[in-house]
C-alpha cells in the first residue's frame, strides 16, 4: 500500500514540522518554560510526553467508538493520566535523578495542552495506526524544539551542552538564561527566529513559483 | 516623541526630544565627572564603553530593520550614559556592552523603539547584569581620591555594611556604583532639570520621602536611608523617564509612592541589598494600569461615567 | 516570629516572590493567551481565584483523608484532576443556578480553567511542600491572586503597546514572551521576600 505509507509519513512530518506543537500551535507552554533550562532535561521532558502522547493516541483511537460523546474529555483525561501515572513511575524507579529535576511538572504532563488536543482532533476520529504516527510525530516535534531550546541556555546560561563544557573557560556564563526570566526571554526570541525563518522560505517559495 | 495620547488641555511647549535628551545629559554629566574623578580611569571606560555600544546597537538595528534611524534625538546616547552610571567602577568592558546593547535592542528598538519601551531600558539592563554576573556587579572599591594613598579596596555597599557618616554619604566618599555615589551633584543636576523644567519635582520627591518615612518605620535611620545606595540617582533621573512613568500628577504621586515603598520593603526584608532598580522596574510594569484607571476628568463628562470597576 | 506574622509573610510570598508566572511557570498558557484586554484579564484572575481556592481545599481531603489512610498516594494525580474537573463542573452549574451576574463574568473561563496547570500544580505543591489545610487553602489563594496580579499588569502593557511598531516575525506570542521576561526581571526584586 504505497499510498498509505506515503500518508503516513505526511502525517509524522505534520507534527514535527507543520504543526510543530511548540513553535506552530504554541501549546504546552509551561513545561518549555520550566524545564529547558538544560538540554537533558528537555530531552528528558520530551521523552516523557512522547511516550504519553504515543500510549493515549493509541488508547484513545482504539476506544472512540465506545466513548459517548459527551463525557469524551473526561474520559480522555483518564486515560491520559494513567499514562502520566505510568511515566512517573518509571521515571523515579530507573531515572531519578531527571525524575527529581523535573520535578512537578511530570504529573503536570495531565494538562498539557499538546495532548489532549491531539486526542480530541486527531485520535478521537482517526484509526490506530494512524494516531500512534501522530503521536510519534508531535512528540517527536516537541522533544526537537524543546531540548534544542535547553541547550541553547544551557550554552548561554552555563557554558555546557548534555553537560560537556562547551565556551572556553574564560567564559562568563549568563546566569538569567537559565533563571525564570531567561526562559521566556529565550522562548520569545526562538520563537521570532522561527517565524523570520519560516517566513523568508514561504517569500522564496512564493516568488520560485511565479517566476 | 512621545507618542500616548494625553487627555486635553496639551501644552506645547515647544521642546522637541533631542532638547530634552540634552537637558538630561547635561544634568548627568556632573554625576560623570564626580565619578571619573572619585574612580579613575576605569569609570571612564565603562561610561564610554556603554555610550558607544547604545549608540551602534540602536543604529544598526535600524538600519537592518529598515526603520528610520532616529539615532540623532539622543536618547540612546541618554540610555548609554545612564547605564553606564549604574554600573560598578571596576565592571569589564563587556560587561557594560553586553547590558547596553540589550537596553537598546531587546527592551527599546524590539517594542518599536522611542516612546513605545514599557520598561526604563537602562534600568531592565542593570537588573539583567545584576542577575546574571552578581559578582562583577557588587563588586565596589572605595573612591580612590577619597582613600587617603591606600589603593582601591574591594568592599560592601554601605547599605550591606551600614554605619557611614552622613558627611560621607553626602559627598559620596563611599563605593557603589558609578553615578550613585556623590550626591551633591545628583542634586546638581535635579535643580538643572527642575529649573529647565525637563521633570517636575513630584516623583522624585514623593519616592524618596516615602523610602525615608518607611525606613524610619521599619526602625533604620531614615537620613542614612536617603542618601545612601541608588535611591536619589534612580529618583532623580531613572524614575522620572517620560515613556514609563504616568502622565497625570495623581498617577505620578500613586507611582512615586508604589516606587519608595518597594525600595523600602525590598531593603528592609529582600535578599539583595538595594531595591531601586526593582522599585522603579515594577512600577514601570503598572504605569499602563494607573494611566488607565487613575486620569483626569474628562471636561463635559460626569464621574459616574468614568467610574471603573 | 508569631504564627500570624508566619501567615502574613506566607501570604506576601505566594504572590510576589514565588509568583505562579514569574517564578513558578505555572499558569502560563492562559497568561499569555488571555492577556489582551485588561477586563477579561481581571476576569479570568477572578475565575482562577475562585477554583484554585476551591481545588486546594478539596484535593487536600481527598489526599489527606482518603487516599494517605487507604494506601492509594499513587492515584494522587489522578485524583486531583477529577476532583477539579468536577469542581469546576459544579461551580459552573451553580453559579448559572445562584448567580447570573458573576456566571456571565466568569462563565467563559470556567472551562478553560480544567486543563490551567495552575490549578492541578497548587495541588501537587501542597502535597510536595507538606503544607497543612491553611497554608495549602493560603497557597491556593493567595498564589491565584499573584497570578492575577501577573495578568492584569500584562494585559496592561499589551493594551498600550498594542499599536507599537513590533517587528513582524516577532508579533502575538513571542512578543508578549519577552514581554514577561522583562516583568519577571523586575518581580526578581522580591526573592527572598520570606
Amino acid at each position: 500500500m504505497p499510498k498509505d505509507n506515503k500518508s503516513l509519513a505526511s502525517v509524522f512530518f505534520n507534527g514535527v514540522i507543520n504543526e510543530n506543537p511548540t513553535f506552530r500551535l504554541v501549546l504546552g507552554t509551561c513545561p518549555t518554560l520550566a524545564v529547558t533550562t538544560s538540554a537533558i532535561n528537555g530531552l528528558g521532558m520530551g521523552a516523557a510526553a512522547t511516550f504519553v502522547l504515543l500510549g493515549s493516541n493509541a488508547v484513545i483511537s482504539l476506544l472512540r467508538n465506545f466513548i459517548p460523546d459527551k463525557v469524551r474529555i473526561p474520559a480522555f483525561i483518564v486515560v491520559i493520566c494513567t499514562f502520566v501515572t505510568m511515566v512517573q513511575m518509571l521515571m523515579q524507579a530507573f531515572v531519578p535523578s531527571l525524575y527529581d529535576a523535573l520535578g512537578m511538572f511530570i504529573p503536570l504532563i495531565v494538562v498539557n495542552c499538546i495532548i489532549l488536543a491531539r486526542a480530541e482532533a486527531f485520535a478521537s476520529k482517526n484509526r490506530v495506526l494512524p494516531s500512534i504516527v501522530d503521536g510519534l510525530g508531535m512528540g517527536v516535534g516537541f522533544t526537537l524544539a524543546i531540548t534544542v531550546m535547553g541547550a541553547i541556555r544551557e550554552l548561554i546560561g552555563a557554558g555546557t551542552v548534555f553537560g560537556i563544557q562547551v565556551m572556553s573557560s574564560g567564559y562568563q556564563p549568563m546566569l538569567l538564561i537559565v533563571m525564570a526570566s531567561g526562559g521566556f526571554l529565550t522562548f520569545g526570541l526562538y520563537l521570532g527566529l522561527f517565524n523570520l525563518i519560516v517566513n523568508r522560505i514561504e517569500k522564496k517559495k512564493k516568488g520560485g513559483a511565479a517566476a | 516623541m512621545n507618542l500616548r495620547l494625553s487627555i486635553a488641555p496639551h501644552i506645547r511647549s515647544g521642546e522637541t526630544t533631542s532638547r530634552l535628551m540634552l537637558n538630561v545629559i547635561i544634568a548627568l554629566v556632573p554625576c560623570a565627572i564626580a565619578g571619573i574623578y572619585n574612580f579613575g580611569v576605569n569609570a571612564l571606560v565603562v561610561l564610554a564603553v556603554s555610550m558607544v555600544t547604545a549608540v551602534a546597537a540602536e543604529y544598526l538595528f535600524q538600519v537592518i530593520a529598515r526603520r528610520p534611524v532616529r539615532v540623532g534625538d539622543l536618547s540612546a546616547l541618554v540610555t548609554g550614559l545612564i547605564l553606564g552610571l549604574n554600573l560598578p567602577p571596576t565592571a569589564p568592558w563587556w560587561m557594560a556592552m553586553v547590558g547596553s546593547a540589550f537596553a537598546i535592542i531587546i527592551v527599546k528598538e524590539l517594542f518599536g523603539g522611542i516612546g513605545s519601551n514599557f520598561m526604563n531600558p537602562a534600568l531592565t539592563a542593570r537588573a539583567v547584569l545584576l542577575a546574571s554576573w552578581p559578582v562583577f556587579m557588587t563588586t565596589f572599591v572605595n573612591p580612590t581620591y577619597w582613600a587617603e594613598g591606600v589603593d582601591a579596596v574591594t568592599t560592601a555597599t554601605p547599605l550591606a555594611t551600614g554605619g557611614v557618616a552622613p558627611l560621607d554619604l553626602l559627598l559620596g566618599r563611599i563605593p557603589g556604583s558609578i553615578g550613585e555615589v556623590s550626591k551633591i551633584m545628583i542634586l546638581v543636576g535635579l535643580a538643572y532639570l527642575l529649573i529647565t523644567r525637563t521633570i517636575s519635582w513630584r516623583i522624585p520627591v514623593i519616592m524618596v520621602a516615602t523610602t525615608g518615612l518607611l525606613s524610619w518605620a521599619f526602625g533604620s535611620d531614615p537620613l542614612a536611608a536617603v542618601l545612601s545606595g541608588g535611591l536619589l540617582f534612580g529618583a532623580v533621573f531613572m524614575a522620572t523617564d517620560y515613556t514609563t512613568s504616568p502622565m497625570t500628577a495623581k498617577g505620578q504621586a500613586v507611582y512615586a509612592v508604589g516606587c519608595g515603598l518597594i525600595v523600602a520593603v525590598i531593603r528592609a526584608f529582600g535578599n539583595y541589598p538595594e531595591g531601586v532598580t526593582y522599585g522603579i522596574l515594577v512600577m514601570n510594569v503598572a504605569t499602563p494600569l494607573i494611566d488607565k484607571f487613575i486620569r483626569n476628568r474628562v471636561y463635559g463628562h460626569r464621574k459616574e461615567e468614568k467610574a471603573h470597576a | 516570629m508569631s504564627e500570624l506574622t508566619k501567615i502574613l509573610l506566607f501570604m506576601v510570598s505566594c504572590i510576589l516572590s514565588h509568583n505562579f508566572i514569574f517564578s513558578r511557570f505555572l499558569g502560563c498558557c492562559p497568561f499569555l493567551g488571555v492577556s489582551n484586554k485588561v477586563s477579561t484579564a481581571a476576569g479570568m484572575g477572578l475565575a482562577v481565584t475562585f477554583v484554585m481556592t476551591l481545588a486546594s481545599l478539596f484535593t487536600y481531603g481527598v489526599y489527606h483523608w482518603l487516599l494517605v489512610p487507604l494506601g492509594l498516594k499513587y492515584l494522587d494525580t489522578i485524583s486531583f484532576i477529577l476532583v477539579i474537573a468536577a469542581l469546576v463542573q459544579f461551580v459552573e452549574m451553580f453559579l448559572k443556578k445562584s448567580s447570573p451576574s458573576l456566571y456571565g463574568a466568569l462563565g467563559i473561563y470556567l472551562p478553560l480553567i480544567t486543563t490551567n496547570c495552575a490549578v492541578l500544580g497548587v495541588a501537587v505543591l501542597n502535597v510536595s511542600e507538606g503544607y497543612n489545610l491553611v497554608y495549602s487553602v493560603l497557597n491556593g489563594t493567595f498564589g491565584a491572586l499573584g497570578f492575577m496580579l501577573a495578568i492584569v499588569l500584562m494585559a496592561g502593557v499589551r493594551e498600550r503597546l498594542e499599536t507599537a511598531n513590533i517587528p513582524k516575525c516577532l508579533r502575538g506570542f513571542p512578543a508578549s514572551l519577552i514581554m514577561a521576561s522583562m516583568m519577571a526581571v523586575g518581580f526578581m526584586g522580591f526573592t527572598g521576600l520570606v
